[in-house]
């Protein structure tokens, strides 16, 4: 079974339709790298998965929970499908452990020692154990990435959603993210990622996923597809990256 | 004339004055307290919560103060109940700083990135949590400024409850002037009060903004 199920997605926002009929099949364990241009409606997609978008038609299922509909339930959805955002955005006000306490506390009504307990433990996962007290502003990209890493870890989500996770960062702190991301994928961590990291998307990914226009135009094994590219369009985007 | 000396008349209008400041302080903490809950209803997203709050800030913010102390001691006493000049006074001043304060966080609110939103969402906090741990701490920051400085506007606000009757400085500065008959005396003094209470304030107000800008 599924864990994402995504059948016959389409989004408009107005006239334009920027997602036109889009289906995946996301199983436990699957690290799914989704690549294309920018407005291929990639990161509409991934962002409607846990409900940040809505949809006009078709169906997505998360973890059994429908996504889309009035009476929704996100608050369980996304307490099993966490998020990491191109620009972090941490809490500025909170310290890195705070950051990654509140949703347990707040949510899920965990203590606030074990809560503590918690941050700690991924915060280890993602190297920055002795960052626990620090507030972002003290932190560079990388870590402040790291963290918010970590605050998806702290609800043990079943999903994560990366929307181009490094795409904000200075070339020089893009691989310590994506060796925390390699890391969670190691461990069996189900994993959708929008990415322009072709060669992670290779050697991590399980399935690749090329968007077009608003479509899934090509999809399959990573290492097959950047072989050999079926269509035009992913020929024509895989050598536009070199 | 020599029954009144400087003296009478300053100690009058302090006597006064503490009505006036327990005027302003009712109706900054009740419009403080109706206001956030009013913030809650105004950026909740959800239509029907926010239309009437809408409604409500345009009608405080659209009409006269004056007109609103009337509807509330004339208005009320329409159904048979009778309003002293504190209640209405008190309950005018309230809601009408409800209406400004809820403006202003509202844009306070307003300023903070919507990325702050999406990832509180995202972690599975509902609304009511994103406002109170992520989004509020955020906007108190920037809110204490305008906040103090609207205070300011408040305690100029109380004037108007003196022509309800409610004995608060203008009030007062207005009986002494008819035992007294000197106006200009008395007015500036009651000017000079006023400003004591409101130049802290806005000095206050201009000192944090200051701070602020120099912290990001």
């Amino acid at each position: 079974m599924s864990l994402v199920s995504i059948r016959d997605v389409r989004k408009s926002y107005g006239t334009v339709e920027v997602l036109k009929g889009v289906s995946l099949e996301v199983k436990k364990g699957d690290v799914v790298a989704i690549i294309g241009r920018s407005g291929s409606g990639k990161s509409t997609l991934l962002r409607c998965i846990n409900g940040l978008e809505t949809y006009q038609s078709g169906a997505i299922l998360a973890d059994g929970i429908e996504v889309g509909g009035v009476h929704a339930n996100l608050r369980e959805l996304r307490r099993h499908v966490g998020m990491v955002f191109q620009q972090f955005n941490l809490f500025p006000h909170l310290t890195a452990a705070e950051n990654v306490m509140l949703a347990p506390t707040v949510v899920n009504k965990t203590p606030k020692k074990e809560a503590r307990a918690i941050a700690a433990e991924v915060l280890a996962k993602v190297g920055l154990s002795e960052k626990m007290d620090a507030y972002p502003s003290q932190l560079s990209g990388g870590q402040q990435q790291r963290v918010a890493i970590a605050r998806s870890l702290a609800m043990r989500p079943k999903v994560l959603l990366c929307d181009e996770i490094t795409s904000a960062l200075d070339p020089e702190l893009v691989n310590e993210v994506l060796r925390v991301v390699e890391q969670l994928a190691k461990e069996g961590m189900t994993l959708i990622l929008v990415t322009h990291e072709m060669r992670f998307a290779r050697d991590v990914g399980t399935h690749l996923v090329f968007m077009h226009h608003g479509k899934v135009h090509e999809s399959g094994k990573p290492k097959e597809v950047f072989a050999a590219p079926q269509t035009p369009e992913l020929q024509q985007f895989v050598s536009g990256i070199g | 004339m020599s029954d009144f000396s400087l003296w009478i008349i300053v100690k009058n209008l302090l006597w006064a004055t503490q009505w006036t400041i327990l005027l302003s302080l009712i109706a900054f903490i009740g419009g403080g307290i109706v206001g956030l809950i009013l913030l809650f209803l105004r950026t909740s997203q959800v239509k029907w919560l926010e239309v009437p709050t809408k409604l409500y800030i345009e009608f405080f913010q659209g009409t006269p103060l004056l007109m609103q102390l009337f509807l509330f001691f004339f208005g009320v006493a329409l159904f048979g109940i009778e309003v002293s000049p504190w209640m209405a006074a008190g309950l005018a001043l309230t809601l009408w700083t409800s209406a400004f304060l809820t403006e202003i966080w509202r844009g306070c609110v307003e300023a903070i990135p919507k990325g702050q939103w999406e990832a509180s969402a995202s972690v599975a906090m509902n609304y009511v949590e994103q406002m109170r741990y992520v989004i509020l701490p955020q906007a108190m920051r920037i809110a204490i400024a305008p906040t103090v400085g609207f205070s300011v506007q408040v305690i100029k606000g109380t004037a108007l409850a003196s022509i309800i009757g409610f004995v608060e400085l203008t009030k007062a500065g207005t009986m002494i002037n008819n035992a007294t008959f000197r106006p200009f005396l008395v007015y500036a003094l009651v000017a000079l009060i006023y400003f004591c209470l409101c130049f802290p304030l806005s000095w206050y107000a201009k000192r944090l903004e200051g701070k602020l800008n120099v912290a990001r």
